[in-house]
């Protein structure tokens, strides 16, 4: 059931991006795409908007990028709680460090491993 | 087009019937142009998205996956949603590098790029391709040509919206 539910949300999501790319008149790229939906997410997030698509979602929400802009804001607000000013600057990052680690790390490697075809 | 005029050789005044006709066909072809222009963006629009709803899904259910076999062997759940983004960027690297994520992509469109293996896709694409250029200013320094960007936004977003709790507290 979870597995139906993350491929709707997930779908939806992408949906989305993809309408955004498609019928808006400016120039859309993969880049923006990404910086978009990491700043959405992180802004729905903060007004509480963005755990409801997770806690219905799982995968589905988390998967996407606006998921990684989530777990920043959460990260954070979770170490203002804790840690007071200090923690509005290392909430964030300490919370999406396994994925930007592995993304460096695997990203690396790949590049280095592979070469471009054609 | 000027051998659309239809018969004989043509006479120098047009008669009214025939510029009626000439205008009439001028605007037939606009307003083919017109309906043809309306029609087939809407297409595409309609298969694109629905690409990128199921790749983008499967993608998503394929994480899912991952996160409840992390669960059934006893971790929990937070770990296990990020064990299924470490895998699923590992993936989405592998796929870049071994070729096939750009061949998902060109059907995908945002369902292959928004995912988290699209963030990896980001990273490893311009890194391959710049090797040429070094492992400094070639491979490390292009891995951030789109995922800096998104490191960036990402961050000043989280450290503001952290600010604004902090003093609203």
């Amino acid at each position: 059931m979870s597995i139906i539910m993350a491929f709707i949300i997930g779908g939806l999501i992408c949906l989305v991006g993809q309408l955004i790319m498609d019928l808006t008149p400016y120039k859309v790229t993969p880049a923006h795409i990404l910086v978009g939906f990491v700043t959405g997410g992180a802004l729905l997030s903060a007004i509480g908007l963005y755990e409801p698509l997770v806690k219905i979602g799982g995968a589905g929400a988390t998967i996407p990028i606006s998921g990684f802009g989530h777990l920043l804001t959460q990260g954070t607000l979770e170490a203002v709680e804790a840690k007071g000013f200090l923690g509005a600057f290392t909430g964030g990052v300490t919370a999406g460090a396994a994925g930007i680690a592995a993304a460096v790390v695997f990203g690396f490697t790949m590049a280095v491993l592979f070469n471009p075809r054609g | 087009m000027a051998d659309s005029k239809q018969p004989g050789p043509p006479k120098k005044p047009l008669t009214l019937t025939e510029q009626v006709l000439q205008q009439k066909q001028t605007y037939d072809q606009q307003a083919y142009q017109r309906l043809a222009d309306s029609v087939k963006p809407r297409h595409n629009v309609l298969v694109n998205a629905f690409n990128a709803f199921w790749v983008g899904g499967s993608i998503a259910a394929l994480a899912q996956i991952i996160t409840l076999i992390f669960i059934a062997n006893g971790v929990n759940i937070r770990d296990a949603a990020t064990a299924a983004t470490i895998i699923m960027i590992f993936l989405g690297a592998l796929l870049t590098g071994l070729g096939i994520y750009d061949e998902i992509g060109k059907v995908a469109g945002a369902g292959s790029i928004i995912p988290i293996t699209g963030f990896a896709n980001s990273i490893v694409a311009p890194a391959m391709e710049y090797k040429r250029e070094g492992f400094v200013f070639g491979v490390a320094a292009r891995m951030f040509n789109i995922a800096g960007p998104v490191l960036v936004y990402g961050f000043i977003v989280a450290v503001l919206v952290g600010l604004i709790a902090y003093f609203l507290q």
